[in-house]
């Protein structure tokens, strides 16, 4: 009995899950993500705001305003000046004095864009001296604008 | 003398590894892939030359202001007073959280300015104003 039992035995037959397909479906999978993967990643001028009630003091000597109008005029020191002059006024200044903290005082009725390019420039002037001393720590401050 | 041609044998490529190869490729991809979890309002942002990346897509929360000072935080509108409490929230569950102004060009830099000071209350002071980059720029 036992004998006739182990005789009609079927299953080492081999048992196989069929992997042609397998291929396939990876490769849809792999062209859903290849087409849903957005590969421009977020860009922007970066900037780290000074903690609520803590007041840096500076001396006049150590700050350089950067005046933005309510038309978009660009005031540093005495003079008006173009946006693309910033960043060489900003530079000079700079090397006369490392310890320079660029203030950017922009009006509340200006463009935001006005304040963008002049940030942008201020922040190029700093990555040039950033290139020749690279312990050079860049320092802006955005002013509050009265409301 | 007799010539034989050797390589009788028919050219196959071996496609065995395919598989293989598509799978590391997909695992890639799904590893890498941060799906894009908001709409946003539409803004034009302005442009800069100095733009940085920001590398770390999982931490960052965006805020809208388009042209017609409407707030906007992760697609849920919002006005000025309630960002403080709400970015406070966030800033408790991820201290790391770093905030993407997209800010319109054509907005006032008012709005712009009310919100920062909205957001060194709650303590996120880590800020990315939004641009494009501008022709000539580096990284």
């Amino acid at each position: 009995m036992a004998l006739k039992l182990h005789g009609k035995q079927h299953i080492n037959k081999d048992a196989e899950i069929p992997t042609a397909s397998l291929a396939d479906i990876v490769f849809l999978l792999l062209i859903f993500f290849l087409v849903t993967t957005s590969m421009n990643p977020d860009k922007g001028l970066g900037l780290t705001l000074p903690p609520p009630g803590k007041e840096v003091k500076l001396t006049k000597e150590n700050v350089l305003s950067v005046y933005i109008n309510s038309e978009g005029k660009i005031l540093i020191g005495e003079e008006i000046i173009t946006s693309d002059q910033i960043r060489e006024r900003v530079e000079k200044r700079l090397n006369e004095n490392p310890e320079l903290v660029v203030s950017l005082v922009t009006d509340a009725k200006a463009d935001y864009n006005s304040m963008v390019n002049a940030l942008d420039e201020i922040k190029l002037a700093f990555k040039d001296l950033k290139k020749e001393n690279p312990k050079f720590k860049e320092k802006i401050s955005l002013a509050t604008p009265v409301f | 003398m007799k010539v034989t041609a050797k390589n009788k044998g028919s050219a196959k490529i071996p496609t065995a590894s395919i598989a293989d190869i598509v799978f590391l490729l997909l695992i890639f991809f799904m590893s890498v892939t941060v799906f894009k979890q908001f709409q946003g309002l539409k803004v034009e942002l302005p442009a800069a030359k100095a733009t940085k990346k920001i590398e770390k897509k999982r931490i960052i929360t965006h805020i809208w202001i388009d042209s017609e000072n409407h707030l906007n935080i992760d697609d849920m509108p919002i006005t000025l007073q309630k960002i403080a409490p709400l970015m406070s929230k966030k800033m408790q569950e991820n201290p790391a959280i770093i905030v993407s102004v997209r800010a319109d060009k054509h907005a006032k830099y008012g709005i712009v300015a009310q919100l920062l000071e909205e957001l060194k209350k709650s303590n996120a002071l880590r800020v990315n104003f939004a641009t494009l980059t501008k022709g000539g720029g580096t990284s």
